[in-house]
């Protein structure tokens, strides 16, 4: 095959259109669903007008983008106190989850013991919870945190203890053969061989943990000093404020993205050079 | 090749040797009542290059866990000659490469050495060492999911390496390779037995595999795995792929295979597998 002066290469018409679909898709990726979301806002903007929709059932989405500019002061401080517990529980599902399934891993008469108990946190619904941890609880921030928490701890454990339990049995004997302490198997071993059930429980349990400190926050909502998104959409609900209500919930949307986004990037990075689930599909 | 001792003498160097390890009546029955091992008595000397030689189920693969203490016998017992050996002087492969995925190729050799506390910087000439020894110069910051299946087996025996073992156990390290890969890579491992003077205990189904590497193979027979006959391979080393096509080769390869066949045959003629 030569007459390689130009860059192609000459190309069958299956290459070709298999060429032409590849460039087609890569740049539809990112436009279609860009042009669906802006048909959709536009659609959205039109129905108003059409049937002459109020402003306090349904508001014009410039009217919720102006509110977000007006409000921005109050919305963001909420946005702020929002952001603090979730990360917060986050942070303590990540502890406590980890921590736990480590202990987990130490010795299966641990793990069969304490699961059931992790599982029952899990399968209650943390509003039928609540009433209790607000008798139980004084500080309203904590009251916050521990719901949260309880939302977004278990599917870190349940993953990590997962990850801890399949390490290659024939790595197992490797370290044997050396002498590895039970400290050097966990450190060396397990906790690098977990690390991908751990990042895919740590990517459900930021959307979790966000999900936790909204739903808590509207739970505990009736006793007033909390000042979250939550608070905030409550109270413009009461006040038919429908575009602070939207804006507060669009804030909450893109909080949630995100979250995700960022653990997404953050297990990638961490995974990108040997884990089969970041690895690019070649040929 | 004939009975160990027999006509033709060793000319390898497992003649005036002496014992490294004796294996006295070493059985070994599972919990499920499935007896692997029945009564192996085995004497394995220093600087044997020995195959342990069978099919499916003589119970070849737990013989070598039993000796590298991975598993422990139900019955009879190991006598390791001259002083007792710890750990360090064992080393293991695996039938796979056995790597730590996450880990770069220098760091799943310095592994062995890091277990034992010694630091990266005082580990590093030993592991470079080794890795040029098994012709990976030049890798040692890849990590294994870039390599080929041939190079994870080169740096699953440079980690086994890595410690000097007086001992090197292999657990039909080069099944799963292309044939070609396979050849390099028993070239590669008898120039290494030649240069370090371990003692070599290999486990493999591959009659032509064991001849081209021993300088001695126990054939096994299954239910219950017991040694089936202890035979010496007559060909001097080194052995290089002239060896492979030589009609000596072929002779021995052949004998081993009806060996084999009669260990097959004497538990029933159950047996099949094999190359």
């Amino acid at each position: 095959m030569t007459g390689t002066e130009s860059r192609a290469v000459r190309l069958d018409a299956e290459e070709a259109r298999r060429l032409r679909q590849q460039r087609v898709e890569s740049v539809g990726r990112w436009l279609l669903p860009l042009l669906i979301m802006v048909a959709a806002i536009w659609l959205w903007d039109r129905i108003c007008v059409w049937n002459e929709i109020p402003k306090y059932i349904l508001p014009r989405p410039l009217e919720v983008l102006q509110t977000l500019h007006d409000d921005a002061g109050l919305l963001f401080t909420s946005l702020l106190f929002t952001l603090k517990i979730t990360f917060l529980s986050l942070l303590l599902a990540v502890v406590g989850g980890v921590g736990l399934s480590v202990l987990f891993a130490q010795s299966k008469w641990v793990e069969m013991s304490f699961f059931p108990f992790a599982i029952v946190l899990q399968v209650t619904p943390i509003v039928a919870i609540f009433p209790l941890i607000n008798i139980y609880v004084n500080n309203q921030t904590a009251k916050l945190l521990l719901c949260a928490w309880i939302v977004a701890f278990f599917p870190i454990l349940s993953n990590t203890t997962l990850g801890l339990n399949s390490v290659d049995r024939n790595l197992r004997d490797l370290f044997r053969l050396n002498g590895a302490s039970r400290w050097q198997e966990l450190w060396h071993l397990r906790l690098p061989a977990a690390m991908p059930y751990f990042l895919g429980g740590l990517k459900i349990a930021g959307g979790l943990s966000l999900i936790g400190a909204v739903v808590a926050e509207f739970v505990a909502g009736a006793s007033g000093q909390a000042s979250g998104l939550a608070s905030r959409i409550i109270e413009a609900g009461y006040r038919l404020n429908a575009p602070r209500l939207f804006a507060a919930l669009i804030l909450i949307s893109l909080t949630g993205i995100v979250i995700f986004l960022v653990l997404s990037l953050i297990s990638h990075l961490i995974l990108r050079r040997w884990h089969e689930s970041a690895l690019k599909q070649e040929g | 090749m004939a009975q160990a001792g027999a006509e033709g003498g060793l000319q390898g160097r497992t003649g005036e040797a002496p014992a490294l390890l004796a294996l006295h009546g070493v059985g070994k029955t599972f919990s499920n009542g499935v007896a692997a091992l029945d009564a192996v008595d085995l004497t394995i000397n220093e600087g044997d290059f020995l195959s342990l030689l069978g099919p499916s189920g003589c119970g070849k693969s737990t013989a070598l866990r039993i000796i590298a203490g991975l598993s422990t016998p139900t019955s009879g017992g190991l006598d390791w000659r001259g002083g007792g050996l710890d750990r360090s002087g064992i080393g293991f492969v695996f039938q796979e490469p056995t790597l730590l995925p996450w880990a770069s190729v220098f760091d799943n050799v310095w592994l062995p050495l890091r277990l034992r506390g010694v630091s990266k910087a005082k580990a590093a000439p030993a592991v470079m060492e080794m890795l040029a020894r098994v012709h990976l110069d030049g890798f040692a910051q890849a990590v294994p999911r870039e390599l080929s299946g041939g190079m994870k087996m080169r740096v699953s025996i440079a980690r086994a390496m890595v410690t000097k073992p007086r001992v090197l156990l292999m657990d039909e390290p080069f099944a799963a390779l292309d044939e070609i890969t396979r050849f390099k890579l028993n070239n590669d491992l008898l120039e290494l037995w030649q240069d370090e003077r371990f003692t070599a205990i290999f486990v493999t189904h591959s009659v032509f595999e064991s001849v081209f590497l021993s300088s001695r193979i126990v054939v096994m027979a299954a239910r219950p795995g017991r040694v089936f006959r202890d035979m010496s391979v007559d060909a001097p080393y080194p052995r290089d792929e002239a060896f492979r096509t030589s009609p000596t080769y072929a002779a021995l390869c052949r004998e081993a295979s009806d060996v084999l066949s009669a260990a097959m045959n004497a538990n029933g003629g159950s047996g099949h597998d094999g190359h």
